[in-house]
């Protein structure tokens, strides 16, 4: 179909064509777009001066390095170690400060309170929640509601040794009883009906009465004559209206019948002196510190 | 019929090549007897084949029983059901009088049950799509009573293989079968029975891949998550599918190979390479679903996004490539615009695309030259990529005026417009400092769908609206504003779920790496995920738009192949 003398030309572009055709498509014989082809050496070029330049070739021992000494650890590296640099005194002033008399250094304590934000962001928010919130089972860090005690020392051992652990021997340790095969299905009721009488909320006064001296008996060891809970033993105050399991009845029965085990990891060993101050400093400031 | 968008060629096309497949309705008239006797048969194959799929069927038993794992069992069970019917198939057959086969002509039915298989695939992904999409948007709808079936985890994979394997494969392999036959002017090679083959046995890997995950059955690898016996068969598949295609190619009357016909080469070729070496794993029984990987670490990393990224180059990329230049030309009634621009951007994408997979393990363990080489080599890929854009936009020159009457021109100039989006956002992503911002964000996944849904999903769409009526022999799809409708619900429908995935994509790039001027980070992880929320609507809303218009799709090919009078089979007689 195609000779040098008889060409096939498209008779809308005047474009001859290849001379062939495969089910009636033909193809016309453009040149390549000049912007498309110095494009594509530009790349090229391009390319050859980047593998020059940045570690690219694989040889016997390694790779080529490139000429600008560059590697993703090192930017790392460099990006920590400037941070670290400046923040270098500071930290250290932080690591050795007592947080009681954390006020009356604001400079250091903005420091601890953004440096800790960024620890507890990290580390403590998949539990607490990212502002410190809670969830059920996962207490609150803004009310002034504490199970182990809200002062920078406890707040600092809590985080550093953590609570019910097996990693940790200086953890905080405690166990509540559970009643299912200890208590009959009434004195469950009583008991329930009892601690939502002291905690203010609608109750069975009968039964309550009734859970009254199963409580003195039974829980007022630990949570107290009143029910006010104790610091020493993680014992919750059950006078408020501050749950942490939750204070209906059904959640109450479930606490009275089979007890809760919370169980928070040691951080002493996984963040630096200076990381478990500033995030004690931050949890102390979120809104209950003591 | 003047009607635009019938598929018809423009007149000035005749008809061409030196192959002219004879009464191509004969093939469809029914059986006809060879000479005068019916002959009885019962041949030799058919003892081989009733052996074989006795020993397939008793294997599949043994194995049911045996099995450790439901996923196991299950395809234990299906395969033995599978097997078990083919022989019952075969032993109660071997009596008939001995069907005339047709042995000239194009073989089109497997193409038709192709095209029904892309369409009702294409559904069920995207349906699947969305659900995951509104399981991210609202957590609740991981729905206790689906567990552990229905959980976002096991549904994510059931979809990617959905669109990319059943819904793209089928669309690929049929228009292979399509497109090798007509521009080499030559009838399937193996014959009928071998591209029936090719087809069941494809969607028996669908079936076996999307009910193993819903039990759990993976490797945990993406996009290779199916199992060793899967993967096995796919291969058994996959290098039939490569005799048939090859074979066709041999045997073409045509001189020359068309270029749509190197781009799916390369394409079957490719994907038979990556799928043999990133599936490289040892059983750990013969009875039991569980397999371990030959590399691990970082090789095996390295390993999989070479795969990876190769299963985008050359199955989503290469493949596709193969159906516009065929597909594109034929519907715009129009010559190819450069045969130089489609060699020089073949051989530079084929060679450039294997080398480019690293760029998916930036700042990972991977050392940094690797990475370094993955980068550079996108960077250069991005022209040869480019190269297939213009050339299907050019062959428009003349036909532009298309552009306004005929929908499927359009859906193709949208595909090709996306495809050119998204081959040039790659490359700009594989740099590593725009990486270190995109990287693990939802930006990958804007990218990823401006690419399946623009492109693929387009491409597709065009493909099946161009074959239906000529397969089933319509003047043209039953309707065309349907197709409009597909088209601006497609169109809106990427378009909700690209821009909502570059914004929240980028702001949680950016609120990951915020820090203070103490160099602490700002925000937490959950701060992210929540603040992400409205944009993970507009995506589910998105992908609702996508499905409604794939049904209205599928509704319309439903009318065609049912709809109106028939008119004499035009399949592969070009029209005038």
């Amino acid at each position: 179909m195609s000779s040098e003398n008889q060409k096939d030309i498209d008779d809308v572009t005047g474009i001859d064509t290849t001379g062939h055709a495969w089910d009636g498509i033909k193809e016309l014989n453009n040149p390549l777009p000049r912007w498309w082809l110095w494009s594509f050496y530009l790349t090229i070029i391009w390319g050859i001066g980047y593998v020059i330049a940045y570690p690219a070739w694989p040889v016997i021992n390694g790779a080529t390095a490139g000429v600008l000494g560059y590697s993703t650890r090192g930017e790392v590296a460099q990006d920590i170690a400037r941070f670290e640099e400046a923040n270098a005194q500071i930290s250290a002033q932080l690591a050795a400060a007592d947080l009681s008399t954390l006020a009356e250094n604001p400079e250091l304590q903005r420091f601890a309170t953004s440096a800790g934000g960024a620890v507890f962001r990290n580390n403590c928010s998949q539990c607490h929640g990212s502002g410190a919130a809670g969830f059920i089972g996962y207490p609150n860090l803004l009310d002034d509601d504490w199970l182990w005690g809200g002062d920078f020392d406890n707040i600092e051992y809590t985080i550093r040794h953590g609570i019910r652990n097996e990693e940790d021997w200086d953890a905080r340790y405690s166990e509540m009883t559970a009643y299912d095969e200890i208590f009959t299905d009434e004195e469950v009721d009583a008991t329930v009906q009892y601690v939502r009488q002291i905690s203010g909320q609608e109750h069975d006064a009968t039964l309550a009465a009734a859970g009254e001296e199963l409580f003195v008996n039974n829980c007022a060891a630990c949570h107290g004559e009143n029910g006010n809970g104790d610091y020493g033993l993680g014992a919750p105050n059950l006078t408020d209206a501050i749950w942490l399991y939750g204070g209906d009845v059904a959640s109450l029965e479930e606490t009275v019948r089979y007890a809760r085990f919370g169980v928070m990891p040691p951080w002493g060993s996984r963040l630096s002196e200076a990381e478990i101050k500033a995030v004690t400093a931050y949890v102390h400031q979120l809104g209950g510190g003591e | 019929m003047t009607k635009i968008g019938s598929g018809r060629l423009d007149p000035h096309q005749g008809p061409t090549g030196t192959f002219t497949p004879k009464q191509q309705h004969e093939v469809a008239a029914g059986p006809v007897f060879i000479g005068a006797a019916p002959r009885r048969g019962f041949s030799m194959g058919n003892y081989i084949k009733l052996i074989a799929l006795g020993l397939i069927t008793l294997f599949a038993a043994i194995a049911a029983n045996w099995g450790r794992d439901a996923a196991y069992i299950v395809h234990a069970v299906i395969i033995m059901v599978v097997a078990g019917f083919m022989f019952l198939r075969v032993l109660r057959a071997t009596d008939n009088p001995v069907k005339a086969v047709a042995t000239d002509g194009y073989i089109d039915d497997v193409i038709r049950a192709g095209v029904i298989a892309t369409g009702f695939w294409g559904v069920v992904g995207f349906l699947v799509g969305v659900i995951i999409a509104f399981q991210l948007a609202f957590p609740q709808l991981n729905f206790e009573f689906l567990q552990p079936y229905g959980n976002f985890g096991r549904l994510r994979p059931l979809h990617t293989s959905a669109v990319i394997f059943a819904f793209g494969g089928n669309a690929l392999i049929m228009s292979s079968f399509y497109i090798v036959q007509r521009t080499c002017g030559a009838r399937l090679w193996g014959g009928a029975s071998l591209s029936w083959f090719v087809f069941w046995g494809y969607q028996l890997f669908i079936v076996l891949a999307a009910t193993g995950y819903l039990l759990g059955s993976t490797q945990s690898k993406e996009y290779a998550e199916p199992e060793w016996y899967v993967d096995i068969w796919l291969t058994v598949v996959w290098l039939a599918f490569l005799a048939v295609y090859l074979g066709t190619i041999f045997k073409r009357t045509e001189k020359h190979i068309y270029v749509a016909n190197w781009f799916l080469l390369s394409f079957i070729i490719t994907v038979a390479m990556l799928h043999l070496i990133n599936n490289i794993s040892i059983p750990v029984s013969i009875w039991g679903s569980k397999s371990v990987q030959i590399f691990s670490g970082v090789q095996d990393a390295m390993t999989q996004w070479w795969y990876g990224h190769n299963a985008v180059g050359f199955f989503l990329t290469a493949g596709f490539l193969g159906m516009m230049y065929y597909f594109v030309p034929k519907q715009a009634g129009r010559p190819v615009y450069s045969y130089k621009l489609s060699i020089i951007h073949f051989w530079a994408l084929i060679f450039l695309y294997i080398w480019a997979g690293p760029h998916h393990l930036h700042y990972t363990a991977l050392p940094d030259w690797a990475s370094t080489l993955g980068m550079v080599f996108s960077i250069i890929l991005w022209m040869p990529s480019w190269g297939g854009m213009i050339n299907g936009l050019m062959t428009l020159q003349g036909a532009w005026d298309k552009l306004r009457t005929d929908p499927i021109i359009r859906m193709m100039v949208i595909s090709l417009a996306f495809y050119g989006m998204s081959t040039f956002e790659g490359p700009m992503m594989s740099i590593r400092a725009v990486n270190s911002l995109s990287h693990y964000t939802d930006w990958t996944i804007g990218h990823v769908h401006s690419g399946a849904l623009g492109w693929n999903g387009m491409i597709t769409f065009s493909a099946l609206y161009f074959l239906t009526p000529k397969l089933w022999g319509r003047a043209s799809m039953y309707s065309m504003s349907a197709i409009n409708w597909h088209f601006w619900l497609a169109t809106i429908g990427i378009i909700l779920y690209a821009a909502s995935m570059w914004v929240t994509g980028i702001m949680e790039g950016l609120m990951w790496r915020e820090v203070d001027a103490n160099g602490f980070l700002v925000n937490s992880f959950a701060d992210t995920v929540s603040a992400k929320f409205p944009m993970y609507v507009v995506r589910g809303l998105g992908g609702v738009l996508y499905l409604t218009g794939a049904l209205i799709m599928t509704w319309n090919m439903w009318m065609t192949i049912r709809g109106g009078a028939k008119q004499k089979a035009l399949v592969g007689i070009p029209a005038e």
